[in-house]
């Protein structure tokens, strides 16, 4: 299909924008509107974009399933992780305080554990949910 | 200002629906869905929910189409005229419309200042948020560490979601003759 | 005069009304198994409209914290809803997968030609 090419050229060109996109909402949800929803869902759709025009094949090659299908699981870990570490360095269950020299910066740093596992477990879910759409059609 | 550009998005989402309602080409009324998040998320930020207006521009208009389309390849139907009488089901529609307008008449006009909501809680967490946690945005700094659990419980259902439609949907296709004999095939092996 | 003033303070709670009951009609009165998704998903949008319209102070802005800016909306909805919105899309997605299942074990999603299959049985 000769259209094809347009199509190729300007989504390459797209996808490190919006993965760039997807990290700056998430390091930037404490100063503004944002977080680790937001983000792992525009890098999901980062990938899912990539598979819709150049096909799932070359999609799978650039996240594995064996990747994503170990992630999803690794962000609620992250999440309980640090949860037990707050717990073992003196604290209640999630209860950051405890995490750094200082309450205030505890509290920040374990604000930024959170998200993060929050980020890798939204984007993994959405995309497996995406591979198993995709994979019962073939 | 602000009341008249909500009140001109909340019809046409009124108008997006009625289109859905009646809509029977499910390929269009996905397509209305994707409107209907978009139209959602302009009025989320007319009433100042900036991160819920994030969520729900890239969750509703994003990976719900893509689920709903995938879905719907994988089916392929339209839908069919509906076979009993519409009666019914707008009576009891029209009555729990009528119960629910009578529930929400006392609650206070809109965008008033000294509603009961804005005591309690919320004034609190505006306070102190900058004080505690460092975080100028109040609501990310509630979600993850003045409601932190709430969090931890919304990431295990989005976790046990993927697990189910991996659980249902791995493997490949089988046409119902298949489905009943119980025959595998070679995808299904773990 | 006092009907039109209260239907003008209460307009957002209408609107979000007309949405919920047209959320359930879909779910009850249609029978494709898609589009009653759909309906559901209308639902549960509407009532993020219900939560999130008493928290908005006119004049006030978005609740992140600014030396330039003295009221804010209330934040506490807002978190609610998120997680609402997130816990939608899980559910639409399985149940998406359950009428993909559906649909390969009986041939059709209409609600009315599987009741017919089964009531031959």
């Amino acid at each position: 299909m000769k259209l094809d090419v347009i199509l190729r050229v300007v989504v390459k060109l797209m996808l490190p924008f919006m993965l760039l996109f997807a990290l700056y909402v998430q390091f930037h949800g404490e100063l503004g509107p944002g977080g680790g929803f937001q983000a792992g869902v525009i890098a999901a759709g980062m990938v899912i974009l990539y598979a819709l025009i150049f096909g799932i094949r070359q999609a799978k090659r650039l996240v594995p399933q064996r990747l994503v299908e170990a992630m999803v699981p690794l962000g609620v870990l992250i999440y309980l992780g640090t949860g037990i570490v707050a717990m073992l360095l003196g604290g209640n269950y999630l209860d950051y305080s405890t995490l750094a020299h200082d309450s205030r910066h505890g509290q920040e740093y374990g604000i930024m554990a959170v998200e993060l596992g929050v980020l890798i477990t939204v984007s993994s879910s959405m995309l497996a949910i995406f591979y198993a759409f995709v994979e019962r059609g073939r | 200002m602000e009341a008249l550009i909500n009140a001109v998005l909340l019809t046409l989402l009124a108008v997006v629906t009625l289109a859905i309602i009646r809509q029977r080409n499910l390929f269009g009324v996905i397509a209305l869905a994707g409107i209907y998040s978009f139209l959602m998320a302009s009025i989320l930020i007319v009433l100042d929910a900036v991160d819920v207006a994030m969520t729900e521009a890239s969750v509703g208009a994003g990976v719900s189409t893509v689920f709903m389309l995938g879905a719907l390849h994988l089916t392929r139907s339209v839908e069919q005229r509906p076979h009993h009488s519409a009666l019914l089901p707008l009576l009891v529609a029209a009555g729990v419309a009528a119960a629910l307008v009578w529930g929400t008449i006392g609650l206070p006009p809109f965008g008033t200042a000294d509603a009961v909501i804005h005591r309690h809680v919320a004034p609190v967490y505006l306070a102190d948020s900058v004080k505690d946690t460092m975080v100028p945005n109040v609501v990310t700094s509630t979600l993850a560490s003045y409601r932190g659990y709430d969090t931890l419980g919304e990431t295990t259902v989005v976790f046990t979601a993927a697990m189910g439609v991996m659980l249902l949907l791995r493997g490949r296709r089988r046409t119902s003759g298949n489905a009943a004999a119980g025959k595998k095939s070679k995808g299904e092996q773990p | 005069m006092q009907t039109i003033e209260t239907i003008a303070t209460h307009y957002n709670y209408i609107v979000t009304i007309f949405l919920m009951v047209a959320g359930l009609y879909i779910v009850i009165a249609r029978g494709n198994m898609i589009k009653k998704l759909i309906g559901l998903s209308l639902f549960q949008t509407s009532v993020y409209l219900l939560y999130i319209s008493p928290g908005k102070i006119l004049g006030g802005t978005a609740p992140i914290i600014d030396p330039a800016f003295k009221v804010y909306s209330n934040p506490l909805p807002h978190v609610l809803i998120l997680t609402a919105i997130v816990v939608g899309i899980a559910t639409t997605a399985l149940g998406l997968a359950l009428v993909v299942r559906i649909h390969e074990a009986y041939g059709t999603i209409e609600e009315d030609e599987i009741f017919e299959t089964e009531g031959e049985e």
